[in-house]
C-alpha cells in the first residue's frame, strides 16, 4: 500500500488519536469473509444478485409450504362434513395460508425480481446500501421460519391474516399463535421496509448517466412505486400490530370493548395498510408483465407515460379505498358512498394498464414463448379478478359478498391469477440471465397450460358458490346446499395447480442438468430483448456493468441493436455481439461481503421467543441485535484489503493519513 | 471493446462526474457517486424518517380516538402538568439547536466543540428522558396505569415510543461522541453528524406535534 505524504495537522484542537490514525480501521470481531463459492459466500453475500436469488428459492420454500395448507384446505373441503381438519385446526391452516401466501411468497418473489434486476434495469453497480439489502433478505427469512414454528409451540395464528381484534384477544386466541402473527409480521416488515428504503434510494441515486426518471424500464419503475407504497404502509401495520401484542402481552386496553375501545380501530389501521398492500404485491407483476409484453411483441411499449402515470396513481389512490373492506362494519353511509366512488375509481388506471398491453400486441409480431403466455395469462386472469373487484365497489352488491366465497374467488384471480401468473412469467423470462441456462419451453407449456386450468377450475366456481352464499373461513358445510359438486371440482383444482408446480420445480432440474449435460451456453441476449439488463454475459457478471452504460433512449439496449427505416420499422444497425459488453471486470470495487446482516437478523427472533416464553432470552436477543448494529456500523463497507484494481485508489474516504503498515496487518483476514 | 460502442460513448457525454474540479470526484459505477449528487445515506435517512411519520401518524390517531373514551380512573388530561411538560419540551427544543452546533464544529474541523456539543446534545436528550420517566411514575402514582383505561394505554403507548426514539437517539450521539474520541470521526466525515442530526431534529419536531395536540389541545 502506497504510503502518501501526511496530511497538515488539524490544528492546536487536535487531540492525541486524532486524525492521524488510518481512516478507517475495520473493527470485525470476525475476519472480513473472503469465500466466493459455497454456502459461506452466499450467507455473508452483500451482491444484490445473490439476494435475489436467495429471496426466490426462500420464497419457493415458503410457497410449497403455504400450497400444502391449500391442498389441506381442499381436502377439508372436498367434501361436505369433512374431517381432515377440526374447526381450530381448520383455522389455522387458513390463517398462516393466508399469511404465509401474502408476506412469505407474493411479496418475497416481488423482492427477489426487483432486487435482481432494478440494479440491472438503471446500470447501477448494486443497490445503495448492499449491507442492508442482505439483512433484509435474512430478516424476512429468519421471520418467516420463526411464524412457522407456532405450529410446534402450542399452535399457529388462527385469527386469519387480516386479524380482526377483538376477535385476537387471548379470551379469543388463547393459544400464542397471534403473538407469533404479531412479532412475525413486524420483523418480515422491519425486512420489507429497510430494503424499501434500499430500493428507493438506489433508483433515486445510482441511475446510469442519462438513465432519466422517464427512460427507466416499466418494471423499475412499478418496482420503485412499489416500494414507496411498503415505506409507508409498513409503519401503519406496525402500530396495528404493536397495539395488539400490548393488547395481549400487557393487558392494554386498545381493542377491549369492555374498557371502551373502538374495534373498528384495527380494522381501519390494518386496511389502511392492507389496501395498499394488495398493490404492493400486484404492481411488481405488472411490471413483469410491460417488460415481457414489448420483446415477444417486437414493439416498444403502447403508451409508456400513461404505464408509468397508472402506476403512480394506482399508487397515490390505493391510499384512498381502504374502507371497502369494511362496507359490512357499520362506517356509515357517507363513508360508504366515498369509498365506493373511489373504488371504482382506482379501476380506471388499472383499465389503462391492461388496455396498454393489449394495444402493445396489437399489430405485433407475436411470439409466444412460455413466458409471453404467462404475461397474456395476467393480463386475462387479472382482467376477471379486476372486473369482480369493482362488483365490490358496489356496497349494496359488496354487503351480499362480504364473507362469501366470492371475495375468495375475486383475490385469488387477482393474485393467483395476477401476481403469481406475472412472476412465473418473469421467471422463463429472466432465467437465462440469472442462471445461465434456458428453462425447457416444452415443460414450460406443461406448467403454463395446467397451472391455468387448475387456477380456474379452483377458483372459478367460487364465485359460484359465493353467490350461493357459501360462507368463508369456515371449516365444513353441509350437504343439500348444492356446495357439494363444486367444491369436488375446486379440490380437483388445487390438485392440478400442485401438478403443475412440480412441473415447473422438475423443469428447473431437468433443464439445468441438459444445459450441464449438452453444455448449452446462453448469450446475452436470449430473446432478442429491448432492456440493457441483456447487454451483459449471462449470467451476470457480480459487477454487473464495465464500462457504465450511458442511456440514450427508453429501452436503450433495443436502439444499440436498432435503427428505424422510413416507415417506422426496426432495423438492424449493429449485430447483438457488438454492442453487448464481454464482463470484463478491470478495475471494478465491489462492496465486500459480511456477516453483520445475518448476525442482526438472527438477533430479532430471540428477541420475539424471548417477548413470548422469558423476557431474559429476549435481552440475550437485543445484545446480538445491538452487537450486530454495532459491527455492521463500524465497518467499512469495501473491505480496505480487498484486491481490487491496481487503477483503483479512490476509496469511501480519500485516504487523510499514512496508512501504517503495522496498522494496516491487524485488520488483515486471520 | 467494439469500435460502435467506443465510438457512441465518446458522442455520450456523461452530466455527472463534469461537476467539480478539484481532487478526484467519484465517477458513475464509482463507490460515493449518486445521480442526484446527494449521498445515499443522507436519503436513505429522509425516506426512513418519511416512513416514520406513518408510524407516528398512527399511534397520535389512536389517542386522539382513545382520550375521550375512558370508563374508568383518571384520563391523561386530568393529569397533565402544562408547566413541567412545557420545561422538559424547551429542554429538548435547544437539544436540536446543540445539534446543530456540534454540526457546525466539526464542519469547521473544531473536534473539540464538536465533542462538547455532541455531549450536551445526549444530556439533554436525557435530561427530557428523565422527565418522562419522572412523569410516568408520577401519573401511575396518582391512579394512571398502562392498563387503567384505552386513554392512558394509548397515551403510555404513543410517548413510550416517542420516548424510545430519543433513547436510541441518545445511544447514537454518544457512539458519536466515542468516535470522535477516537480519531474515527474526520471533518471529511462530518455528515455522519449530519445524518444523526436530521433523525435527532425529526424526533424534535415529533414531541413538538405530541405536546400541542395531546397535552394542550383539551
Amino acid at each position: 500500500m502506497a504510503i502518501i505524504e501526511a496530511p497538515e495537522q488539524t490544528g492546536p484542537l487536535a487531540l492525541p488519536g486524532g486524525p492521524s490514525v488510518p481512516a478507517v480501521p475495520a473493527m470485525g470481531v470476525f475476519a472480513r469473509p473472503g469465500q466466493t463459492k459455497g454456502w459461506r459466500s452466499w450467507v455473508t453475500s452483500v451482491d444484490h444478485k445473490r439476494v435475489g436469488v436467495m429471496y426466490g428459492t426462500a420464497a419457493i420454500f415458503f410457497f410449497i409450504i403455504g400450497g400444502i395448507e391449500a391442498l389441506l384446505i381442499r381436502l377439508q373441503l372436498a367434501h361436505p362434513n369433512g374431517t381432515v381438519l377440526n374447526a381450530a385446526q381448520y383455522n389455522q391452516v387458513f390463517t398462516m395460508h393466508g399469511i404465509t401466501m401474502i408476506f412469505l411468497v407474493v411479496m418475497p418473489l416481488g423482492a427477489a425480481l426487483m432486487n435482481y434486476l432494478m440494479p440491472l434495469q438503471i446500470g447501477a453497480r448494486d443497490v445503495a446500501f448492499p449491507r442492508l439489502n442482505a439483512f433484509s433478505f435474512w430478516c424476512f427469512l429468519f421471520g418467516g421460519l420463526f411464524l412457522n414454528t407456532s405450529w410446534f409451540l402450542g399452535g399457529a395464528p388462527d385469527g386469519g391474516w387480516f386479524a380482526y381484534a377483538p376477535n385476537t384477544n387471548p379470551v379469543f386466541s388463547p393459544s400464542h399463535g397471534m403473538d407469533f402473527y404479531a412479532l412475525g409480521l413486524i420483523i418480515t416488515g422491519i425486512a420489507s421496509s429497510v430494503g424499501a428504503i434500499n430500493l428507493i434510494v438506489t433508483v433515486i441515486n445510482l441511475r446510469a448517466p442519462g438513465m432519466t426518471l422517464f427512460k427507466m424500464p416499466v418494471f423499475t419503475w412499478m418496482g420503485f412505486v412499489t416500494q414507496l407504497l411498503i415505506v409507508f404502509a409498513m409503519p401503519v401495520i406496525t402500530v396495528a400490530l404493536f397495539l395488539l401484542l400490548f393488547d395481549r402481552i400487557f393487558g392494554a386496553n386498545f381493542f377491549e370493548v369492555r374498557a371502551g375501545a373502538d374495534p373498528l380501530l384495527w380494522q381501519h389501521l390494518f386496511w389502511i395498510f392492507g389496501h395498499p398492500e394488495v398493490y404492493i404485491l400486484i404492481l411488481p407483476a405488472f411490471g413483469v408483465v410491460s417488460e415481457i409484453i414489448p420483446v415477444f411483441s417486437r414493439k416498444p411499449i403502447f403508451g409508456y407515460p400513461f404505464m408509468v402515470f397508472s402506476g403512480i396513481a394506482i399508487g397515490f389512490m390505493g391510499w384512498g379505498v381502504w374502507a371497502h373492506h369494511m362496507f359490512a362494519s357499520g362506517v356509515g353511509p357517507f363513508s360508504v358512498a366515498a369509498f365506493s366512488v373511489s373504488t371504482m375509481f382506482i379501476a380506471v388506471p388499472t383499465g389503462v394498464k391492461i388496455l396498454n398491453w393489449v394495444a402493445t400486441m396489437y399489430g405485433g409480431k407475436l411470439r409466444f414463448t412460455v413466458a409471453m403466455k404467462f404475461a397474456v395469462g395476467l393480463v386475462a386472469m387479472f382482467t376477471i379478478g379486476g372486473l369482480s373487484g369493482v362488483t365490490h365497489a358496489v356496497s349494496p352488491s359488496d354487503l351480499q359478498q362480504t364473507d362469501t366465497y366470492y371475495i375468495v374467488a375475486h383475490f385469488h384471480y387477482v393474485i393467483f391469477g395476477g401476481a403469481l401468473l406475472g412472476f412465473f412469467g418473469g421467471m422463463y423470462f429472466w432465467w437465462p440471465k440469472v442462471f445461465g441456462y434456458l428453462l425447457s419451453e416444452r415443460l414450460g407449456n406443461w406448467h403454463f397450460w395446467l397451472i391455468l386450468i387448475g387456477m380456474n377450475l379452483t377458483f372459478g366456481p367460487m364465485h359460484i358458490l359465493g353467490l350461493e352464499g357459501q360462507p368463508r373461513r369456515t371449516y365444513t358445510y353441509k350437504p343439500g346446499y348444492g356446495y357439494d359438486v363444486w367444491n369436488l371440482i375446486e379440490t380437483i383444482g388445487a390438485f392440478v395447480i400442485a401438478l403443475s408446480i412440480l412441473v415447473f420445480l422438475y423443469n428447473i432440474v431437468k433443464s439445468r442438468a441438459v444445459a450441464k449435460r449438452d453444455n448449452l451456453a446462453v448469450g446475452p441476449d436470449p430473446w432478442d430483448a429491448r432492456g440493457i439488463e441483456w447487454m451483459i454475459p449471462s449470467p451476470a457478471p457480480s459487477h454487473n456493468y464495465n464500462p457504465v452504460p450511458v442511456i440514450t433512449h427508453l429501452d436503450d439496449f433495443w436502439h444499440r441493436k436498432y435503427g428505424e427505416d422510413e416507415r417506422g420499422r426496426p432495423v438492424r444497425i449493429a449485430e447483438t455481439a457488438e454492442v453487448v459488453q464481454d464482463g470484463d471486470a478491470t478495475g471494478v470495487h465491489l462492496p465486500s461481503p459480511s456477516y453483520w446482516p445475518i448476525v442482526i437478523a438472527a438477533g430479532l427472533p430471540v428477541v420475539a421467543y424471548g417477548i413470548i416464553y422469558n423476557i431474559g432470552l429476549a435481552l440475550v436477543g437485543a445484545f446480538i441485535v445491538l452487537v450486530g448494529v454495532y459491527g455492521l456500523g463500524l465497518e467499512p463497507s469495501t473491505d480496505p484489503d480487498a484486491g481490487h484494481g491496481p487503477a483503483e485508489h479512490h476509496d469511501e474516504t480519500p485516504p487523510p493519513a499514512p496508512a501504517e503498515p503495522d496498522k494496516a496487518e491487524e485488520v488483515a483476514p486471520a | 471493446m467494439s469500435t460502435v460502442e467506443s465510438t457512441a460513448e465518446t458522442l455520450r457525454t456523461p452530466p455527472a462526474g463534469q461537476q467539480h474540479g478539484g481532487h478526484h470526484q467519484p465517477q458513475p459505477g464509482e463507490h460515493g457517486w449518486t445521480q442526484t449528487g446527494v449521498s445515499n445515506e443522507k436519503l436513505g435517512m429522509w425516506v426512513f424518517l418519511g416512513s416514520e411519520c406513518l408510524l407516528f401518524g398512527g399511534l397520535i390517531s389512536t389517542y386522539l380516538l382513545y382520550k375521550h373514551t375512558a370508563v374508568q380512573g383518571p384520563r391523561p388530561h386530568d393529569l397533565y402538568d402544562i408547566p413541567f411538560t412545557s420545561v422538559s419540551s424547551f429542554v429538548l427544543l435547544m437539544s436540536s439547536m446543540t445539534m446543530v452546533l456540534a454540526l457546525a464544529a466539526l464542519q469547521r474541523g473544531d473536534h473539540h466543540r464538536t465533542r462538547v456539543w455532541l455531549v450536551t446534545t445526549a444530556l439533554l436528550g436525557a435530561t427530557f428522558i428523565s422527565g418522562q420517566v419522572y412523569e410516568f411514575m408520577s401519573f401511575v402514582k396518582e391512579g394512571m396505569g398502562y392498563t387503567t383505561n384505552t386513554a392512558s394505554s394509548a397515551f403510555f403507548t404513543l410517548t413510550g415510543f416517542h420516548g424510545v426514539h430519543v433513547s436510541i437517539g441518545i445511544v447514537m450521539l454518544l457512539s458519536l461522541f466515542v468516535m470522535s474520541l477516537r480519531g474515527r470521526l474526520p471533518q471529511e466525515k462530518s455528515e455522519v453528524v449530519e445524518i444523526v442530526g436530521l433523525y435527532w431534529h425529526f424526533v424534535d419536531i415529533v414531541w413538538i406535534l405530541i405536546f400541542t395536540v395531546v397535552y394542550l389541545i383539551p
